[in-house]
């Protein structure tokens, strides 16, 4: 087990690259703890699996180091670097019985027969296949190979770190939910620093400590799922966590109030002059329908979607979706919105700034 | 539904019964006819049973030349399978040299069977030969004309070079089908070169190699035209496979009873032997399904 450390890391997949978007990762600094369970999170094409590749060795990348502990491993082999890695895809060696493939890991560093006896008894306990250990793979459903391949990934005690790429998208949805616990439970039992790269936002918010959230080639944010939702640092991060996503609206800022379209609203902290590119950002679940204050607003459409209700209007001359809490009516005199003042996030250029205390 | 009862449409099937018939079961029963009787021209026929099928199964000369078919077809199958495999292995997996590969893989596979024969036949001439010659110039006893030994070595160094291209692209597709997330996984489980040619690249293979064997084993099985032009079965009988004896006994003999009963048993031989290699691959396709 070690701490990962990433030092001015960037990969492109081209062989000279001269443009920053000739690189598939830009260049980046991140420490990951020893024993965390970090989900990479991001929509498909940022990068994840390129970085996953690098921290497990399948991957050269282009520039920086990649450290184990205090071991500089980026150019150490895959299988000098003793990580585990399960793919999106179910990969078993079909001719092999359940219990050879789980043995597989084991077998080639030359362990004790009896130790792995142990071990993939245990392992198949786990993922619940004790009864078909001596089957071959061939010709089981896509879900049992998953099973398989996430058990190998599992097996070996000693690994540095266990990374999974995505590697529930072939797996039923209620089965999703029992296995995401059980690799939690594992998380819990033994510590392992786990890496879980996924495009699913509730995947990666229960599964991890820590998310870490890839836009474009960079990590945007490394937070828990709580700093995400309140305090994204990027606009990606607050349309990509939540559901429905962050409001942004196009905003002045002048001390402790943003003039939109129109109106103004108070923020819950003053800002001094910014450059660029000008935003402030308002969760669905902090706007709240008003008879008389704040901005007025025209309601477009209302979705009950069970726990709440999903409220579509237009505000300050955009689309604008509030989420009002269950019980609460939704009646035709409501006609203004005001948002939670301490809940905005104002950005420039994307990139989130801090303002002082009002 | 009611349905109209007209037999009628029975002609419609006419057209196909006169084609099939024209082209495969006439021509087939003339040589079953011709198996079954005995005949010294004009057309006249005398009945002879079964006494050609007992002259052919007992007949020491054809048994020598099954022999020989047999070790021919399993000396090639034994280069070529594993040649083929080792080549497709070590193809440049994309970019320029791997399409320059196939190409230059395909081009024994496009050259006329009598041609690749004439090439033989001259390169291998001891007088004017540039293999034949070379291999006399550094003074090896090289002549496929009189040693029995170097004539086979000829056939089997020509049809290796002909055909093992074929089962090499046979293979490399089955390898360029394969993931590259099942290398990786054998990366981080640290499998050696060989568990991964065992327990990935050998199954996901097999499909195509047992096509490639099917292929191989039938060409090789009815193999003619190339013995033919390099040694025209010699020195002696020593490089007369099952058609070259075949031809002679029905063009050069003239012996048509002998010929037909030796033909339709040859026939015989090859479908069973294809239907062996269907009934295997259809097995196994079925215990690849999941249950």
């Amino acid at each position: 087990m070690a701490r990962i450390t990433l030092k001015n890391l960037a990969h492109s997949y081209y062989p000279n690259p001269t443009k920053d978007s000739d690189f598939a990762l830009k260049e980046m600094d991140h420490v990951w703890d020893d024993g965390g369970a970090y989900a990479l999170l991001g929509s498909s094409g940022c990068g994840k699996t390129t970085l996953l590749n690098i921290i497990s060795g399948l991957l050269r990348p282009s520039q920086g180091r990649v450290l184990f502990g205090d071991q500089d491993v980026t150019e150490a082999e895959t299988a000098a670097r003793n990580i585990a890695q399960v793919f999106q895809f179910p990969v078993v060696y079909d001719t092999m019985t359940v219990r050879d493939n789980l043995a597989f890991p084991l077998k080639n560093r030359g362990m004790d027969a009896a130790y792995i006896a142990s071990r993939v008894q245990a392992i198949a306990k786990m993922i619940g296949m004790e009864d078909r250990l001596d089957r071959k793979a061939k010709g089981l459903t896509a879900d049992a190979k998953q099973k398989i391949s996430l058990g190998r990934g599992m097996v070996r005690e000693d690994v540095n770190a266990i990374l999974f790429d995505e590697p529930l998208t072939v797996i039923d949805p209620h089965m999703k939910w029992e296995l995401r616990t059980q690799l939690k439970q594992l998380h819990r039992e033994f510590g392992h620093t786990m890496i879980y790269v996924t495009h699913d936002q509730t995947e990666a918010l229960t599964f991890a400590d820590k998310v870490v959230v890839m836009y474009d080639g960079r990590v945007v944010q490394m937070g828990t799922p709580e700093e995400l939702f309140e305090r994204p640092a990027h606009t990606f991060v607050g349309y990509f966590i939540g559901s429905p996503g962050m409001n942004l609206f196009e905003a002045k800022v002048d001390g402790n109030r943003a003039h939109l379209q129109g109106a103004s609203v108070p923020l819950g902290a003053a800002y001094g002059p910014i450059s660029g590119r000008t935003q402030i950002g308002i969760r669905p679940e902090y706007v709240v329908l008003t008879k008389d204050e704040g901005l007025p607003v025209t309601i477009r459409r209302v979705e009950d979607v069970g726990r709440h209700r999903l409220v579509r209007a237009e505000a300050a001359g955009q689309a604008l979706n509030i989420v009002v809490p269950e019980g609460m009516p939704v009646s035709a005199d409501l006609t203004h919105v005001s948002f939670v003042a301490d809940k905005i996030n104002v950005y420039a250029d994307d990139w989130r700034v801090e303002g002082r205390a009002a | 539904m009611e349905k109209t009862v007209n037999q009628k449409a029975w002609f419609l099937v006419l057209p196909v019964l006169v084609i099939v018939a024209f082209s495969a079961i006439i021509p087939l029963m003339t040589v079953v006819n011709y198996a079954v009787n005995d005949t010294f021209g004009n057309n006249e026929f005398f009945w002879a049973g079964l006494e050609w099928f007992e002259e052919i199964v007992t007949s020491s000369r054809l048994h020598d030349a099954l022999g020989r078919q047999i070790l021919f077809t399993a000396i090639i199958l034994s280069i070529q399978i594993p040649l083929g495999i080792f080549i497709a292995l070590n193809m440049p997996k994309k970019g320029f040299w791997s399409s320059l590969c196939l190409v230059l893989m395909a081009l024994p596979l496009l050259i006329p069977f009598n041609v690749v024969g004439t090439i033989w036949q001259i390169f291998g001439r001891v007088d004017i030969g540039l293999l034949g010659h070379t291999l006399a110039a550094i003074g090896v006893d090289y002549n496929y004309t009189n040693d029995p030994l170097d004539a086979w070595i000829t056939v089997i160094v020509m049809d290796v070079w002909h055909w093992t291209s074929l089962v090499a692209l046979l293979a490399y597709a089955g390898l360029q089908s394969i993931p590259q997330a099942y290398y990786q996984a054998a990366r981080i489980d640290q499998a050696s070169r060989w568990a991964v040619f065992r327990y990935i690249e050998l199954p996901k293979m097999k499909g195509v190699l047992l096509i490639a064997i099917l292929l191989r084993f039938m060409d090789s099985f009815m193999i003619y035209t190339e013995p033919f032009v390099v040694t025209g079965g010699g020195p002696g009988n020593s490089t007369t496979f099952l058609s070259i004896d075949l031809v002679k006994m029905a063009i050069g003999q003239f012996d048509l009873g002998p010929a037909a009963a030796f033909s339709i048993m040859y026939f015989l031989v090859i479908l069973l032997v294809s239907w062996v290699f269907y009934t295997v691959m259809t097995n196994m396709d079925r215990e690849e399904e999941p249950r």
